[in-house]
């Protein structure tokens, strides 16, 4: 049985150490936020300007001054700090943020990403996802396994426009855990969702990975 | 010498031509100048290049100005949601540079602090880095390659703040900070609307965000009806 949306976040919330400083895409990434293990303390980063992200305000206590960055309105910690765009991304790009998960249209099995631009249709921009890949210590795409027409996402070579050249650590999809050590080593097969064969995992992945 | 003007159209008298390059503080609808903007449709300059992280939603923020086609160029990062935009941008009457968001940052801070040029490791081996220089460096990470971007030299900053003194200097509030400070810097001129003066001597020194010299002229915006894009909240849970 493939893991569900929120089971998928477990496994990248596995990575985090006390301590960490860690910035979460929209959609499922987000989740990752409801796994944080016992005993381990995280501060959250938002690219818009701010470190130490609280829950989302109670009702009546919304405030359009304090969004995250995918604009929703958010609330702060006794130990949030808030700062620029440009100080924001100089602590992403300095390598002083130790892990990303973020969301993928494609990952190549040499850790090329692609997420932002499919030619032809309308583009929204990279936000900040190619600033993210390129100065974030440890990066983990979560994304579904295949598209919805059942095509393979974890591929020799992307064919989408690249947010980032060999850039991924870890891929977590709805079957499985894909990782590597370091950039230079191919993905291996790490784990597998209840139920979900390596056959299954073969037959749908057409990237060259280590089982 | 006097900072503060009356009015939004008062305080851009002179300061607006056709064709030139603004730079806009904001982050979607947080923190956008939004009194300035108005004014700036209003004058019905155009041909404008508007750095921008974003491009405002439909008939809100910089949405307004691309409604009335002002705008021939945005150098953003992100710019979804926004219809009219979209459709200007697929007719091929608008322009648009995609800028990684950090990089974006970075070429307004680089502008505002005099450097023409920097290498970044952001967006090397993607479309971002087409047709710009790149080199190698001995970096943190070993040796890799780095691509040039340019800093961002503007005729016209307009950002939001929310409070200034007489003086301009000027402090921000939570994550309507955002853009505001690096797009602050790197105009020529820097017209900053806030939600309210305080007396000279009232802020404290240790506490300004962003110092005076870069502010030229100042309009209190107040008051603010503050859109949100997305409102989320939790339920207190009852005892």
């Amino acid at each position: 049985m493939p893991w569900t949306r929120d089971e998928m976040a477990a496994p990248a919330a596995k990575e985090l150490e006390d301590g960490f400083y860690v910035n979460l895409g929209i959609g499922i990434p987000t989740l990752v936020a409801n796994h944080v293990p016992a005993g381990i303390e995280v501060t959250l980063q938002s690219e818009n300007g701010m470190l130490g992200i609280g829950p989302f305000p109670y009702e009546g206590e919304e405030d359009a001054d304090l969004i995250n960055a995918g604009k929703q309105t958010i609330s702060e910690l006794d130990r949030s700090a808030y700062f620029d765009s440009a100080q924001s991304f100089a602590m992403i790009r300095g390598g002083h943020i130790d892990l990303t998960v973020l969301g993928a249209m494609e990952v190549a099995q040499n850790g090329d990403i692609a997420n932002w631009m499919i030619p032809g249709k309308m583009i929204k921009g990279m936000g900040g996802a190619m600033d993210l890949v390129a100065g974030v210590k440890k990066i983990i795409v979560v994304m579904e396994h295949t598209s919805k027409n059942g095509t393979p996402k974890f591929i020799p070579e992307c064919s989408l426009p690249l947010t980032g050249k060999n850039v991924v650590d870890m891929i977590v999809t709805d079957l499985c855990v894909f990782q590597r050590p370091d950039h230079d080593s191919p993905f291996r097969l790490v784990e597998m969702a209840p139920g979900v064969t390596a056959e299954e995992i073969a037959e749908k992945t057409t990237a060259r990975y280590v089982s | 010498m006097k900072k503060l003007f009356p009015d939004a159209t008062s305080a851009l008298d002179g300061l607006l031509h056709d064709g030139m390059m603004i730079a806009a503080g904001g982050f979607g609808l947080c923190g956008i100048p939004e009194r300035l903007i108005d004014a700036v449709v209003e004058s019905g300059v155009s041909g404008l290049t508007v750095a921008s992280n974003n491009a405002g939603i439909d008939n809100e923020g910089l949405g307004k100005l691309l409604r009335t086609k002002q705008i021939a160029k945005m150098i953003s990062s992100y710019v979804g949601e926004n219809k009219e935009f979209e459709r200007q941008f697929l007719a091929g009457e608008l322009e648009v540079e995609f800028c990684p968001q950090g990089t974006l940052a970075e070429r307004m801070r680089a502008g505002g602090a005099g450097i023409p040029g920097f290498y970044t490791r952001t967006g090397f081996g993607t479309e971002v880095a087409e047709g710009k220089e790149t080199k190698r460096f001995d970096g943190p990470n070993g040796e890799l390659d780095y691509v040039l971007e340019h800093g961002i030299f503007a005729d016209l900053a307009i950002v939001k703040a929310w409070k200034a003194d007489e003086t301009g200097n000027l402090v921000f509030r939570k994550t309507a900070r955002n853009f505001n400070l690096p797009a602050a810097t790197c105009g020529k001129v820097c017209v900053v609307e806030v939600e309210e003066i305080v007396p000279t001597g009232s802020l404290d020194p240790d506490h300004i965000h962003l110092p005076g010299v870069y502010v030229q002229r100042m309009i209190v915006g107040a008051p603010y009806d503050k859109k949100i894009e997305f409102v989320t909240t939790r339920t207190r849970e009852t005892a």
